[in-house]
């Protein structure tokens, strides 16, 4: 099982034979980053959020594991992403 | 070009790390990290607060601004019942730019409203969390040394790790949205006061407002005298005798 954490939503199990699929998503993600284009992120983004959370099973709010994956928030937007590519500035503090 | 997550999970990893500071002695660090855990539920709970707080002041000034609505229709219909068409068409435009703000609030609002109930679900999940992890610290405090206690919670320590840093950056993001929304919502009222957009509840000071008390003045003035004229028409009102019988020998002289 992978777990994928959404930041601010959580953490989801998903079955391992899902993460091929899911770095397909994540590589539509990063090409829409790479071209500057904010419709293709949008659209990318939102598939592949609503992919782990659709194909996965939260995991319990009293349980500790530790993530396989993380994802940025659900809402955010083409330049935070950008800034998770060029350095730290998506994750502040 | 390496993908999103894998960038994005090994930069919050490193966050996450530094996110439970080991104390000196490893054997204080379980209730140190506990320590923090408190205070970071403690901020969530100020987060929400805050949020709360932001969404009352953006509801306030869409109270005030679906109040200037009401008038200005008022207004309108006032200045066409007067035949000031012009008066009308200003108080109608003015109501159409006030719309469109309320818009723009009713947007944030929702958006905080969102941010609101993201933050009370992390806080459910931080303190679920939190208190697992109390559970396993006093199970292996218990049954093995500080050192290999450490070890053992290994797994919670950094799965806990993790949903604090979550936490703290929703926090900050909250908080950089809030910051905006009532950037915004001061730049609104800085353009009601500079005049830009007038405000139209400060109500004796707007030209539209004087002109409308203007108009309505004038046709209760119109109103009353027509009410005169058809009294004097009439000669209801009986003249007080004394008075009317000279003011009618007068009369009779000045023939």
């Amino acid at each position: 099982m992978t777990v994928v954490r959404i930041l601010g939503s959580g953490q989801f199990r998903l079955d391992d034979s899902e993460v091929g699929h899911l770095n397909e998503l994540d590589n539509a993600v990063a090409s829409a980053v790479a071209a500057g284009d904010g419709e293709a992120f949008k659209r990318s983004f939102g598939e592949l959020i609503t992919h782990v959370r659709t194909s996965g099973t939260a995991v319990a709010d009293g349980e500790l594991v530790t993530s396989d994956h993380v994802l940025p928030a659900a809402d955010t937007t083409l330049d935070e992403a950008r800034e998770a590519f060029a350095g730290d500035g998506a994750i502040p503090g | 070009m390496a993908g999103l997550m894998s960038r994005f999970t090994t930069l919050f990893k490193v966050k996450a790390n530094t996110m439970l500071d080991k104390a000196e002695d490893p054997g204080q660090t379980l209730d140190y990290s506990y320590q923090q855990q408190l205070e970071m539920l403690q901020k969530v709970k100020r987060g929400v607060a805050d949020v709360v707080t932001a969404k009352k002041r953006l509801q306030l000034q869409t109270a005030k601004l679906e109040e200037s609505i009401v008038k200005l229709d008022g207004q309108a219909r006032q200045a066409l019942a007067g035949n000031r068409e012009d008066l009308a068409r200003t108080a109608l435009e003015r109501k159409a730019l006030i719309q469109g703000q309320l818009q723009g609030l009713d947007t944030q609002i929702t958006a905080l409203e969102q941010q609101q109930q993201n933050l009370i679900d992390q806080e459910r999940r931080l303190s679920a969390k939190v208190e697992s992890f109390r559970t396993q610290k006093e199970v292996v405090k218990a049954q093995y040394s500080a050192a290999e206690a450490q070890v053992r919670i290994g797994e919670a320590t950094t799965g806990l790790g993790e949903e604090m840093s979550d936490v703290g950056i929703a926090l900050q993001r909250a908080q950089d949205k809030t910051e905006q929304m009532q950037a915004r919502a001061a730049a609104v009222n800085e353009l009601v006061d500079t005049g830009a957009i007038d405000d139209l509840t400060a109500a004796p000071g707007s030209d539209l407002d004087a002109q409308i008390a203007a108009l309505t003045a004038g046709s209760q003035v119109d109103a009353e005298m027509e009410k005169l004229r058809a009294e004097v028409g009439s000669g209801a009102p009986a003249p007080e005798l004394g008075q009317g019988a000279e003011s009618t020998e007068s009369a009779e002289e000045a023939k």
